[in-house]
């Protein structure tokens, strides 16, 4: 197909760069440089999508972020995304797209009855029509919307693309390259700040790229190269171009999505898909410029009908034109450049006024080049479905409430001025509160709130020579402050046509006798006739009718439509429009992708690994790993064809008849120092820590303030001034922060110091009947005997010349000792253990075997210290001291936890001595009784007690203390179970506790 | 993200930092008799304040200090920081 609507030598596009792409199935030309709108238009495609509510016909508003229509399904690399605006969408060879919102296809699409069914589909719609019956909403309503609704599917398979986060800090961010962008970026590069520059386009210039300007005897467009090409030779300067500043937060920290490959067929190797940036910046310039305004007219969304500066830009920019017989609607001169450009483009365009008599010299040109110019004259309406084929035009009273005769006049396109609308979304993002400017009809930011400065346009200053001259002064007197130089720039010469007041209207009325739909925000169908009916029903606050009626919601956030918006209620309501005041502006200014925003951290990389030192022997042998918290530990060794069950059944049994030895280096470890250290424990632990002798271990329980159980474990006395911490692996980081409060700001007079060394040891628990004779073997020259290393004794050793500690401690509750040497000789220890202890039919064995051993022992851990139990839940109020006080102490005075029936942990076991006990099941007394069923406990774990061989699991359960022998039932509705138990003690396995003596 | 002037290793982004709560609220001693409404208060009642607020933070990812920062929290305003041990003026 040829580009028929494609001009010669017009554009920056590269035309010896020609580029197929697809759009709807359908094979197309562009070139680089196009965007996919810019493509779709020099072919005369027109017909992009179909709206959102009455599925009417839609084409291309805008040529750029302010597009409401053209959002199209995108096809990259076997990939796809939706939400695209092809506006932005930059061409590459063998882009596919396809239009969205339509089924079967965007030509027929059946949804378009909706546009006859408007009556039904009025504001707030989905509120009244979907209510009733309730019983309708998950099996009719809901579904139904879900397939109408939405722009675009997203895809279901794992996102292949990478995505990157970058930090950044500067001196000065500016936010656009337009005219005061690119001004105050040179008088601030020169003055040596570091400066970041960011463009959302491919292309740097702005409003320079369109505008018959001239800028220090250059052209605008020429000027704008110049600069860009000098700052980007500066050190000091960072140019970006594709990155879109989305969100001004606190402390004047913004950020930023840089489209790395969206414009390439394919991501090239070793780049990311995007990249996001939060940078810091001392000083923030806003030059976002300003997005022209629609005229509201009669069926002003039909495809032809676009912004004036759009048809302009694509014309310019691109060498399209966007029709043959355009009809250009304004209120002030813009629509009269855009006029010119066509003329001067070989095209005939009727220009129609709604002032009575402007005078300027924009105007002039326009009238000597001959174009033809109707005064008080405006669009009622535009004929034609699918594309305008032509417009009802009339002319119009002073006070614009009467329209003439109505006449019928040929066009294929109507180009739109309304004036323009400061982008203020960053100044506002800022904080800034925005005040009402009325000779612009239009918001712009009022005082700093951060450091931010907006220029040009964005703030409401539409003439280049006053942009300029403030811009340059911004970018030298800010850039002057925090480099402390001054480097004068001089402000180059401008030539810009003068131009005439704006008219202030904005909607044209209703003809006599017609009902046309009048749209004011185009992406989701919100007419005049919809704010209305918001109105008559009571919504007052803007942020209400907003909500109702959805104008300005979604992807387009109402660029184009906010203001006439706020005219039409402030007409209504009879206010001035700063009275109505304007929705919150909040981040992000355009959809930014998901993956963007997720950056490098998913999958594996959400969170760091971590792995012990043995990590190595532990995956050559077949370990089957477990998640637990960042490390990665072996939950068995897989022999054969083992299950898990299987596995650590074999692995436990070893533990209890033989020996094994388990990787504990995840515990955590705290290295505790200084003479205040006993103190220390002393308040942290709920047990006496005072009288602790060297080479003596202690298991201790510390609580949170409100009596919670927070953690356990043993700590040791290694040296007079010197204690060794063990908690569990999930808790160390919080214990460690938890001293750190303490001795910082409750206790700042104890001179202790507390580190983390939870790396600096790896440690191997050797555990079972058999493992003092290891032990012996291991260190053949200590005295491991019950009187020289006792039950919680400590000793240091010397591991065939490795530096070793040696602590008697059991978790599983055999005979049991934990070595621990530096992490560096992690490997050397564990070899050595596997290596010796064979003789004893050594196994290693993984954290199933270890919850079982624990389990059947009764010992707690973090199932049963869940952050809602305090020590006497766990039977551990023996180790609760009377005398001393100690962190939480006075909270086990509530009522609720000194109760007679207080929960208390229990042990579990089947009836049939068969079924396993689900996790989390819940006990209760009679199985069938009427729902709530009311619940006694939960189960906290469960194992195959390897000594008796049967089911076992613990439970925390109500009045526990009294229900030892009770029969109940264990329900988990979850796994459709309902089993009868009976209640023993948590002690299940030598209750007398004689083996870890022994 | 705020930025965080730690008063130990100076201007620092928020995600060094985790936060700690109320500032003003003082442990009771220990071994000190004191009733059930003391120690709720000290342990569970929080004033919920907009506006100005002083407020624990813990250089987690820095120093590991813990300090004292005045904030506004509506606004995010920081208005000074202090160490853990500084008298707050």
């Amino acid at each position: 197909m040829s580009q028929d609507f494609r001009l010669e030598n017009v554009g920056s596009i590269n035309r010896d760069k020609k580029l197929s792409f697809k759009f709807n199935g359908k094979k197309y030309f562009g070139y680089e440089g196009d965007t996919l709108a810019s493509a779709l238009l020099a072919n005369g495609v027109h017909l992009v999508g179909r709206s959102f509510k009455y599925h009417r016909p839609r084409g291309f508003f805008g040529a750029g972020v302010d597009e409401p229509y053209a959002i199209v399904q995108l096809y990259r690399n076997n990939e796809t995304e939706p939400n695209i605006k092809a506006t932005e969408q930059e061409l590459f060879d063998g882009l596919e797209a396809k239009s969205v919102n339509c089924w079967p296809s965007v030509n027929f699409d059946i949804g378009a009855i909706n546009n006859f069914l408007k009556i039904f589909l009025p504001a707030g719609f989905y509120y009244k029509t979907f209510m009733w019956p309730k019983s309708f909403w998950y099996k009719v309503y809901e579904p139904f919307i879900r397939k109408a609704a939405g722009l675009g599917v997203a895809s279901t398979k794992h996102d292949k693309e990478r995505y990157e986060h970058k930090y950044e800090y500067c001196d000065l961010l500016i936010a656009g390259s337009g005219p005061s962008g690119l001004s105050s970026a040179y008088a601030a590069a020169k003055n040596g700040a570091k400066v970041i520059l960011a463009e959302d386009k491919p292309r740097f210039g702005g409003s320079l790229l369109t505008s018959d300007v001239n800028i220090g005897n250059q052209s605008g467009k020429d000027w704008a190269e110049g600069i860009v090409a000098e700052l980007k030779t500066m050190p000091n300067v960072v140019v970006k171009n594709r990155s879109q500043i989305f969100g001004y937060y606190d402390h004047n920290m913004l950020v930023m999505s840089e489209k790395v490959s969206d414009h390439l067929p394919k991501t090239k190797k070793y780049h990311p898909n995007k990249r996001l940036w939060y940078i810091r910046a001392k000083e923030v310039l806003i030059s976002s410029g300003s997005i022209e305004r629609p005229i509201v007219f009669g069926n002003n969304d039909t495809p032809g009908v676009m912004l004036s500066s759009a048809a302009k830009e694509y014309l310019k920019v691109y060498g399209v034109l966007v029709g043959r017989n355009p009809l250009v609607f304004t209120n002030n001169d813009s629509g009269y450049e855009t006029a010119i450009e066509f003329k001067k483009h070989g095209v005939d365009p009727i220009i129609l006024d709604s002032r009575k008599n402007p005078t300027s010299e924009i105007i002039d040109e326009a009238k000597e080049l001959g174009i033809k110019i109707k005064n008080s004259y405006v669009v009622v309406a535009a004929k034609g479905y699918k594309k305008v084929k032509s417009a009802d035009i009339a002319s119009i009273s002073e006070d614009k409430k009467k329209l003439g005769k109505i006449e019928n006049i040929k066009c294929d396109c109507i180009c739109v001025s309304g004036f323009w609308t400061p982008s203020i979304h960053l100044a506002s993002q800022s904080g800034n509160k925005t005040k009402f400017k009325e000779e612009i009809d239009a918001f712009v930011p009022g005082t700093s709130k951060q450091n931010e400065t907006t220029l040009g346009a964005a703030n409401g200053i539409f003439s280049l020579e006053e942009t300029l001259k403030t811009s340059f002064e911004a970018g030298s007197e800010l850039s002057k402050k925090i480099t402390e130089k001054n480097n004068q720039v001089s402000v180059p010469n401008v030539v810009e046509k003068k131009s005439s007041v704006h008219d202030k209207f904005w909607c044209v009325p209703l003809p006599a006798g017609k009902n046309y739909k009048r749209f004011l925000d185009f992406q989701n169908d919100v007419a005049v006739s919809d704010i209305e009916i918001a109105l008559k029903e009571g919504y007052r606050s803007i942020e209400h009718v907003k909500r109702y009626t959805t104008l300005g919601m979604a992807t387009d956030q109402g660029k184009t439509s906010n203001l006439n918006g706020l005219q039409l209620v402030s007409e209504i309501e009879n206010k001035v429009v700063p009275a109505v005041g304007h929705t919150t502006f909040r981040p992000p200014y355009t959809p930014i992708s998901i993956g963007a925003i997720v950056g490098r951290e998913v999958g594996k990389h959400s969170k760091p690994t971590r792995k012990s030192p043995m990590h190595a022997w532990h995956e050559k042998n077949n370990a089957v790993f477990v998640d637990a918290g960042v490390w990665l530990r072996p939950r068995y060794y897989k022999k054969g064809n083992e299950n898990l069950f299987e596995g650590s059944k074999r692995e436990a049994k070893n533990v209890r008849s033989n020996v094994g030895v388990c990787d504990v280096t995840t515990l955590g470890k705290i290295d505790i120092k200084g003479p205040d250290a006993a103190e220390l424990l002393n308040r942290v632990y709920t047990n006496a820590w005072l009288k602790l002798p060297v080479g003596k271990a202690r298991y201790g329980v510390m609580l949170r303030e409100d009596g919670i159980v927070m953690d356990d474990g043993t700590t040791t006395r290694i040296s007079e001034n010197h204690y060794h911490m063990t908690t569990t692996t999930a808790q160390a980081a919080n214990v460690l922060s938890h001293l750190e409060y303490y001795l910082q700001l409750v206790w700042p007079e104890l001179n202790v110091n507390v580190v983390s060394t939870t790396e600096q040891w790896a440690g191997a628990a050797i555990a079972g009947p058999k493992s003092r004779d290891l032990l012996q073997k291991l260190f053949p020259n200590l005295d491991v005997s019950n009187d020289g290393l006792p039950f919680m004794g400590y000793m240091e050793g010397d591991l065939f010349g490795v530096k070793a500690r040696i602590f008697r401690i059991s978790f599983s509750g055999e005979l049991a000792y934990e070595v621990n040497v530096e992490s560096d000789n992690g490997n050397f220890m564990w070899e050595k253990i596997i290596e010796i202890g064979e003789e004893f039919k050594i196994q290693p064995y993984g954290t199933e075997a270890l919850s079982t051993l624990r389990i059947e022992m009764g010992h707690v851990a973090g199932s049963e210290l869940d952050g809602r139990t305090i020590p006497y839940d766990n039977a551990l109020e023996g180790l609760v001291s009377k005398k001393k006080d100690f962190i939480g102490k006075r909270s086990l005075q509530r009522s609720a936890f000194t109760a007679e029936n207080r929960q208390r942990i229990v042990g579990v076991v089947p009836i049939d001595k068969k079924t396993s006990i689900p996790e989390g099941s819940h006990l209760v007394k009679d199985a069938n009784a009427p729902l709530p069923n009311p619940k006694l406990g939960h189960i906290s774990a469960s194992c195959w007690s390897v000594e008796y061989d049967n089911p076992f699991s613990l439970a925390i359960l109500k009045d526990g203390k009294n229900m030892i022998g009770e029969k109940l039932f264990v329900m988990s509705p979850l796994k459709n179970k309902v089993i009868p138990v009976e209640i023993v003690s948590s002690h299940y396995v030598d209750p007398k506790g004689e083996r870890v003596r022994s | 993200m705020l930025y965080i002037k730690c008063p130990h290793c100076g201007m620092r982004p928020q995600i060094e930092f985790s936060y700690g709560g109320d500032a003003t609220v003082k442990r009771p001693e220990l071994n000190k008799e004191i009733s059930d409404q003391e120690w709720d208060d000290f342990v569970y009642n929080r004033k919920s304040l907009r506006g100005k607020h002083l407020e624990l933070w813990q250089h987690l990812s820095g120093c590991r200090q813990w300090i004292k920062v005045e904030r506004d929290t509506a606004t995010h305003e920081i208005f000074k920081t202090f160490k853990a041990n500084e008298e707050v003026a």
